[in-house]
Order: C-alpha cells, then structure tokens, then sequence
C-alpha cells in the first residue's frame, strides 16, 4: 500500500503538463500540433526499429555483392567440391571444403562438451537446486559468456593445450580439439540459460501428476519434464550450434591457421572464420583476390548459421506457444 | 513391504546420484572460470604496472605496453555508444507500445531475432565492404564504433523492450485517463520506470563490445599502433574537435591476439597482462549490470 503515493505523483505531474498548455491558443490548433508531434514522434521511433532491417539488408547485399566477382571466376562446382583452398598462393586452388571440415569438427567438438554438460546443469539447476544456489550459480555460469573470446583463445593455447598433450602424448601444440573443448565451455550458458527457461516454463501440475504416480524427481526431470520442454531445449541447442560455427577467436588462435582436409580433431586445421582473420590481418588491396574470397568464405559461413538460426527461432515460437 | 521399502531407497539413490552429477557438471563451467583467472593472473600481474598501461607497443616485450590500444577501446566504446543506445531504446519503444500486429513488424521481430545470431566477423565483413569501401568511412575509428554499434544493437533492443513488458497496464493505463498522449506516457513513465533493465542490458551489451575482436581485424584496425588519435578536447575555440573519429586504431583484444600469436614467451606474457585488463574490465562492467538488475527487482513492486 505505500507505494501508491509514489505511483500517483508522476501520473499527476504528467496530467498537469496537458492542462497546462496555453488556454490562448485554440484547442483544436493545440491538438493539431500535439496530434502531428506524436506522428513525427512514432515515425521516428519505427525508423529506429527499421534499421534493424536495414542492416540485414546491408549484410545480405554486402557478401552477395562482394563475392559475386569472386564466382563469376571460379564455378560453383569447384567451390563446393574442390579439396584444396589455397587462394593466395600462386596457381590459387578455390575448394572451400578443408574450412568447412575445420569448422565442422571445432563445432563437433564443442558440441560434444556443451550439450551433455549443459543439459545436466539445466535439469540440476531448474528441478534439483535449491532457490537460493540457483540465484548465485545462474549469473556466475553466466560470467562465462562475458569472458572476451581472445581470452578463451589464449586459455585454450596456453592452458589446454599443455593439459591435453599430457594425456595425449604427440598432440600438436595448434589442435582443433582444445579449441572445441574451450569453446564448448564457453556455451555451457547458451545451452543451459534457455534449457532451463524453457523446463521452469512446463506447469507444475505436470510434476505433481508424476510425483503422485511415484515417480522420483529424475526420473520426473527425464521423463516428464524434458520431453514436454523438447522444443525449447532443442532451440538453446540449435543456439549454440550456430554460436560454435560462429566463433573465430578462439579458433583462429588455438586450432592452427593451415587449410586441412581431415576429421581427426587432434590435427590442426584452419575454420572458415580463422581464414577471414588471417587474410584480414595481412594488406587487403580492394578488389584482390584475397579481398574477394574472404567474402566467397562468409557467404558460406552466413548461410551455415542462418539455416540453424532459422531453424532455432521458429522451435523456440512454438516452445512459447505451448503453454 | 521390504520390496516397497527397496524401491524408495534405489529411488532415493538415484536423485542423489544425479544431485552429485549435476553439482560435477555446474563446478566444470566454473572451476574453468577459476582456471582462467588464475592462469592469466599467474602469467600477467607481474607485467601490469604503469608504464605498461602508458606505453606504446614496441620490438622489445618488455618495453612494450597499451596505451594506444585501450585508448582506442575507449573511443571505439564512446561511438559504439552513442550510435547503439538512442537507436536501440527507440526500436526498442517503437516495438513493444506502438507497433501493431501486422506483417511488417513481424519481419522486424524475426530480423532482430536473425541479427542476433549472425556471427560478429560477418558484420565485419559487412563493415568493410558497406562502410570502408562503399561509403568512405576508411579504417577509422568511427568506422569501427558503427560496426560494434550493429552488432550490439539486437541485446538493446531486446533488453529495452524486456524492461518495458514488465510496467504492468495500469500505469499506462492511469497516464491515459489523465489525458496524456502516447508519448507522454512513454516519456514521463514507461522510460524512468524501465530504465534499471534497459541500463542493465546497455552495460552487459558495451562489456561484450569491448571484447569483440574478430569484427575490427577484418575492417583493418592495426595490429601495431605508436600514436594516439588526436584529442577531443582543444585549447583554443571551438575547443572541441572530430578528428579522433577519423584516426587509426588498435583495440586491445586485436593488442592481446597479436602478442598471443608470436613464439617469443615474454610476449606472451604481455598478453596475459593485456588479458587481465580486458577481463578486469568485463567482469567488473557486468558486475555494475547484475547490481543495477538486483536492486531494481528489490526497489520496484508494482
């Protein structure tokens, strides 16, 4: 009941403001003008919302202009299917096939640690913890998605890599496999900040039929909960599917900056996103072919991500709908 | 009645397992934060004094410092900034109170969704084709703060209109039956009430633009800066001035990444001390941010 004073004080300060326009001048010349301020006002705020679009536009048109020299002169076919991606060297090679592999098996790797991982701290986090160890360990976990990724890249070079090449003897010092398993760490969050959102969203009167069957509060989490949050726990792994393609300090750091054809995670292997830093770092006259392939390179990686974030978007629409 | 019995106690056995297992599993994401920090506070401190914080970078590690890259990071962040925020909080407005249903807001809502998930060096790519080629801004800093600015706008917008769904109706409501306009309401009410959760998503959005690296390498930020850009501030009239928007740059995360890829050891310890600056920084800017968060939730209940 106390704060109703305090509510009431605003609202009343604003009213006074109305009334206290100039009886002078005519109501309806004061309306007008009041009227066409709010106009001017809710176009100017939709302009604002409309450069979101805006920028949309200018990344599709940027990559799709830029790299549209870059296929006029090399086909798709040989794009797609080519196994060697030497753009800079003098007979220049142009299959983007060993950067997808790089990508596909730091991802992999990622995904490995991030979404077992995740997946249990949600289900601990949201039917197991305590109220009061949630509140400290959500914005802590969180903490790990603050942390700059040049950092990630650096703890995964000077700390991983060491750790791992003791219980691998032979690891080479640029792997992709520390690169993934730091990386998967990094999106613990992703995958375990929405899962668990989306199990706190299941009512509870779903749990409490499970309890009155007998059913222990595991057996609750995996059998009733989970499934009922499947969508929006499918979203938050999709997330971090894309986040982990995404990614480019930490690999372009960690995992080595050679194009390499090949699935095994302890060889090193430059990602899609490494080989834009590396080129990027290096003079990039207008126009070069180095200039262009960077953009041939994120035409492709932009296409990866926005498939999974469509994907993600539209389960996560669903998980609110549900109930 | 021992079966019974049997059965709660292997029950009772399992969530406890599993309690165990879940506790395990929560300790890895933050024992690896802990690792980090010791790692780099191991490797680091003895680096970070203050000539390393006003020196430029140079041949020798240990003459090297990074006063031209956190200067930078600064600039960067006061463009970011102003560009991201008034742009963010009003799409933000637009899309919670005025925007009817229809399709055009729902391609908004689904392109701010999309935007969310483009990977930061694609808006790199987008900055160096759009901005330095296209519209001339060259490798400025300017140029920089507008791709950054981008990049964190879709965390303001939806922080901003988070803040705003939770002013329940009546308070607009009460402002509409005392005659006020749209605008009023938002201005006099919907901003103040709101402002702890948009000022929390602002803050946590700047921390992660202060870390992001992989964008301004691909514009062309410098790897190895001696100079500062010119100051803002002048002694003689008009005692402002905008050339520093137009001035190279280095940040210091592309600062750390280049001392963290050379083979020399002592440089490598000057990116650690880099590194303990940077995540200083971030940890303590999303520590303001949970604050602000907290005692809003504590102050205000409607």
């Amino acid at each position: 009941m106390k704060e109703i004073p305090i509510l009431q004080h605003p609202v009343a300060a604003a009213a006074d403001q109305g009334i206290s326009a100039p009886p002078t001048a005519g109501p309806s010349a004061t309306k007008r003008l009041s009227r066409l301020k709010e106009r001017f006002i809710e176009a100017l705020l939709f302009l604002a919302a409309f450069s979101s679009v805006a920028i949309t536009a200018g990344i599709v048109g940027t990559l799709l202009y830029e790299s549209s020299s870059f296929f006029a002169s090399v086909s798709l076919k040989e794009f797609l299917t080519g196994t060697l991606w030497t753009p800079l060297f003098a007979s220049p090679r142009f299959g983007i096939m060993p950067l997808v592999a790089g990508t596909l098996v730091t991802t992999g790797v990622a995904l490995v640690v991030a979404l077992p991982i995740g997946t249990v701290v949600a289900i601990y986090l949201s039917e197991f913890a305590p109220a009061s160890v949630r509140e400290i360990i959500k914005p802590a976990l969180e903490l790990l998605s603050a942390v700059p990724t040049v950092v990630y890249g650096y703890f995964a070079l000077q700390f991983m890599s060491p750790l791992l090449q003791k219980l691998l003897p032979g690891l080479p010092t640029f792997n992709m496999l520390s690169a993934g398993v730091v990386m998967g760490i990094m999106i613990i969050p992703y995958v375990s900040s929405l899962s668990e959102d989306a199990m706190r969203a299941v009512p509870m009167s779903l749990r409490e039929g499970a309890y009155a069957m007998g059913a222990n509060r595991i057996i609750t989490a995996l059998k009733v909960v989970y499934p009922a949050a499947l969508s929006g726990i499918v979203a938050s792994y999709i997330l971090a599917i894309s986040r982990a393609i995404g990614e480019t300090m930490i690999v372009a750091i960690a995992a080595g900056m050679q194009p390499n054809l090949t699935f095994d995670p302890r060889e090193p292997a430059a990602t899609i996103t490494a080989f834009i830093v590396q080129v990027s770092l290096g003079d990039l006259p207008h126009g070069s072919v180095g200039y262009q392939s960077i953009f041939a390179a994120g035409v492709t990686l932009f296409i990866m991500t926005l498939i999974f974030n469509i994907l993600g978007y539209i389960l996560r629409k669903r998980f609110r709908e549900v109930y | 009645m021992s079966d019974f019995k049997r059965i709660i106690a292997k029950r009772k056995r399992q969530d406890f397992v599993f309690n165990v297992v879940g506790i395990v599993c929560t300790l890895v994401g933050i024992l690896t934060l802990g690792a980090l920090l010791a790692d780099l506070l191991m490797d680091g401190l003895t680096r970070l004094n203050w000539t390393f914080l006003t020196s430029f970078p140079s041949r020798f590690a240990e003459r090297a410092g990074i006063l031209s890259s956190w200067v930078g990071t600064l600039l960067i962040m006061v463009v970011t900034a102003f560009a991201a925020v008034p742009l963010g909080v009003a799409a933000g407005i637009y899309l919670e109170e005025y925007a009817r249903k229809n399709w055009l807001t729902n391609i908004i809502e689904i392109n701010i969704a999309n935007l969310a998930g483009v990977p930061s060096i694609i808006y790199g790519l987008m900055a160096l084709g759009l901005l330095v080629y296209q519209f001339r801004l060259g490798q400025s800093v300017l140029t920089g703060g507008l791709t950054l600015a981008f990049l964190i706008l879709p965390i303001v917008i939806v922080a901003t209109r988070e803040a705003l769904r939770t002013i329940p109706q009546g308070i607009r409501e009460a402002a509409y039956a005392l005659g006020s306009t749209k605008w009023q309401v938002v201005r006099h009410h919907l901003l103040p009430y709101s402002l702890g959760g948009t000022m929390t998503g602002i803050i946590i959005a700047l921390s992660r633009a202060i870390g992001e690296t992989a964008p301004l390498i691909t514009i062309g930020a410098l790897t190895f800066i001696a100079f500062l850009p010119p100051p803002p501030f002048e002694s003689q009239p008009p005692f402002v001035s905008f050339d520093w928007l137009w001035s190279p740059f280095s940040v210091l995360p592309i600062q750390m990444f280049n001392w963290v890829s050379r083979p020399d050891q002592d440089f490598v310890v000057n990116a650690a001390g880099a590194g303990l600056v940077l995540i200083v920084v971030t940890l303590a800017l999303n520590a303001v941010a949970i604050l602000i968060r907290y005692r809003v939730r504590k102050r205000i209940k409607w």
